[in-house]
Order: C-alpha cells, then sequence, then structure tokens
C-alpha cells in the first residue's frame, strides 16, 4: 500500500511526519530496526534521495540513528519520545481548539463539552 | 563527480523556426528527472538530441563527457514517442533481438517484467493493445543496465495500475550511478518518484528545481504548477 501525500507541501516532511506519527503510535518501536533507505523508498514509492533526506533529518533530530555496520534504528530515548508525543498531540489539540472557537464556543463550553464526552464514553 | 549530462547553450531551429532557445543545463548521476512542459515546448527535440538521434543543432551536448554518438549511444537506453518494434516479431522474440543486440540487457528482468505486467510474451507485437505495446516497448529499454535512460511519454497509454508497476520499476531500478530522464503529461502520477523537474515552455527552460523545493518555494504540487502557473501539461 502506498503512502498518500499531500500534494502542497514538501514530500520528505510529510515522510518525516509519517515515521514520527508511526513512533507515536508505537507501530515503531524504541531500538526496532528500520528499513533502509532504498526500501522504504520503494515501500512508500518515493524517490530514493527524497527518503535519504528524510532520513538525515531524522538522525539530526536524533529519533533515528545509525549503527555504522548494522543500519538504522528507532531512539531509545523515551524522553525524545514523549517529547514528540506531546508535540503531535499539541497539534491535535490546537486544531481542535480551533475548530471550536471558530465555531464560536468559549473555554467553559468547550472543557464542559469535552467532560460530557469523557463521561459518556467511559459508560458505553 | 562529473555531470551525467552537460548541455550549454543549446539552441535548435526547424525550418528557420526556434524550437530549444540557448538552453543550458546539468543532470548529475542517480537522479530521477521529470521534464515537464506543454504540447510543441521542445521535450521530445530535447531527448532526441540528447538520446543522439537528432544531430544538426548549436551548442554543447556531453552525455558521460561524450558527445552523442557510439559511445553515448552504448550507455543510454531510449524510449522513443514512435513505436519501434518490428511488425512480424513475437513479444518473446523482441526480447531475444535485444539480448542479443545490446550486452547490456537482462533477458530475465525483461521476461519477470512482462510476467508482472501479465503480457502473454507468445503473442505477436502487432496483436497488442496499445497500452499493452507500450509496456513491452518501456520493459525492453529498462531491461538494460545503462547509465541514463531517457523516456519519452513512457505513460501516455498505460492504465493505472500498470502505471505505478512501471514507477516501481524505475525506483527498483535506481542506483547512484545511472539517471533517469523521463517526459511526461501525468505529472501527478509520478511526481514523487522525481528528484527534481526540467519544466520547459516556449522553447525555455522555466523550473530546474528539486520536487520538495519546487513545492516548499510555490506550495503548490508540481501537478498544480504546471496547470496553475503555465497553463501546461
Amino acid at each position: 500500500m502506498k503512502f498518500e501525500f499531500n500534494p502542497n507541501t514538501p514530500i520528505y516532511l510529510q515522510i518525516i511526519e509519517e515515521i514520527k506519527r508511526q513512533i507515536v503510535f508505537g507501530e515503531r518501536e524504541p531500538g526496532i530496526k528500520v528499513e533502509s533507505v532504498r526500501d522504504l523508498a520503494q515501500i512508500m514509492g518515493v524517490n530514493p534521495n527524497t527518503m535519504q533526506r528524510a532520513f538525515v533529518e531524522l538522525e539530526r533530530e536524533r529519533l533515528i540513528y545509525t549503527e555504522r555496520t548494522s543500519g538504522r534504528f528507532i531512539t531509545m530515548d523515551s524522553n525524545l519520545i514523549k517529547k514528540i508525543k506531546d508535540e503531535s498531540i499539541n497539534k491535535e489539540i490546537s486544531e481542535f481548539v480551533q475548530l471550536m472557537k471558530k465555531s464560536g464556543f468559549a473555554k467553559a463550553d468547550i472543557l464542559r463539552l469535552v467532560d460530557t464526552f469523557m463521561e459518556e464514553s467511559e459508560h458505553e | 563527480m562529473s555531470n551525467l549530462v552537460e548541455i550549454t547553450n543549446l539552441t535548435k531551429k526547424y525550418e528557420g523556426k526556434i524550437v530549444l532557445d540557448n538552453i543550458s543545463l546539468t543532470i548529475p548521476g542517480g537522479r530521477i528527472i521529470g521534464l515537464l512542459g506543454p504540447n510543441g515546448a521542445g521535450k521530445t527535440t530535447l531527448i532526441k538530441i540528447i538520446a543522439g538521434v537528432m544531430k544538426d543543432y548549436k551548442g554543447k551536448v556531453l552525455i558521460d563527457n561524450h558527445s552523442p554518438g557510439v559511445y553515448t549511444k552504448s550507455i543510454l537506453s531510449y524510449l522513443p514517442d514512435k513505436t519501434y518494434l518490428s511488425p512480424w516479431m513475437k513479444v518473446k522474440d523482441t526480447v531475444d533481438l535485444f539480448t542479443d543486440f545490446y550486452s547490456d540487457f537482462d533477458k530475465n528482468k525483461a521476461i519477470d517484467l512482462l510476467k508482472l505486467l501479465n503480457i502473454d510474451i507468445n503473442q505477436n507485437v502487432t496483436k497488442l493493445s496499445k497500452g499493452n505495446y507500450e509496456k513491452v516497448q518501456l520493459v525492453i529499454v529498462m531491461s538494460r543496465s545503462a547509465k541514463l535512460y531517457v523516456l519519452d511519454e513512457p505513460l501516455g497509454g498505460v492504465d493505472p495500475a500498470s502505471r505505478d508497476i512501471i514507477i516501481d520499476t524505475i525506483l527498483t531500478n535506481y542506483n547512484e550511478n545511472s539517471s533517469v530522464l523521463l517526459s511526461t503529461q501525468l505529472v501527478q502520477d509520478v511526481e514523487r518518484a522525481f528528484d527534481s523537474v526540467i519544466i520547459i515552455k516556449d522553447t525555455k527552460v522555466f523550473v530546474n528545481d528539486e520536487v520538495d523545493n519546487v513545492r516548499a518555494k510555490f506550495g503548490k504540487s508540481i501537478d498544480e504548477l504546471c496547470r496553475e502557473v503555465f497553463k501546461c501539461c
């Protein structure tokens, strides 16, 4: 299955986001080996140089580290993983809050609605 | 590392009309490059000059440091915009012919690819549908281990599923030393496979940049850029 790219932003940035998402959702676990540039490029249906560019950036952010002879691995730094988890959740919350504000809800309403929703989903 | 293709001040006229106007560009090794532009922009002319089938131009063209000729043809695999298979042959005869003709032709690879694309090798080439005929031509071209692949509209008549297989083939075939130059109007289907794009319009190079740089700069996909800004593709 090929990854669907948003047409408006650079592909390598979207690859970085996707790999971060996979780390956040636990689809890629800490210390687990990452496919080779060529293999992952083929899996995602992108140019190998684009994949390389994404890897360089992920390495710079220390989310991926290289062992000289055996390949690339997902970071085992739990603080770092927590940081990108927070980043990704904050992004979701920010989008949600902006949507609510646009729809005319004030802070108290938003909190009340979230609270009610949480209560109800717990009962199910 | 030197460039695989170096074009300096290339001008080409057809019966007094300028088709390519003072074009300069380079293609390094290990790249997959899209050649885009509206009909009549000069894409096929540029490809023919690189492929060595069109002479009579002004300027300098170097392929792997050689002028187009016998050597450059030995390292360059060219898919023309016209049909070139012998009409009396079966698909498998065609494969045999190319195996004999080119020392860098990988017969097993050709057979595997034809199988993957569901083509019956016992069929006569003239009995193939337009799309299947194009697939056979492309398989032949991609089965050589050339330094430079020059493909003029390889995706035109090919169905979307096969397009994916062809793009996969190009990506799998990728190595650091060879490059692919591919002209197409189906930008959307292939732009993720490109490193960079060369957009020519009105005989000149309009854009020659990496795909992600273009996307970042214009906030649009190459496809949208072609449609909106250049009214082409």
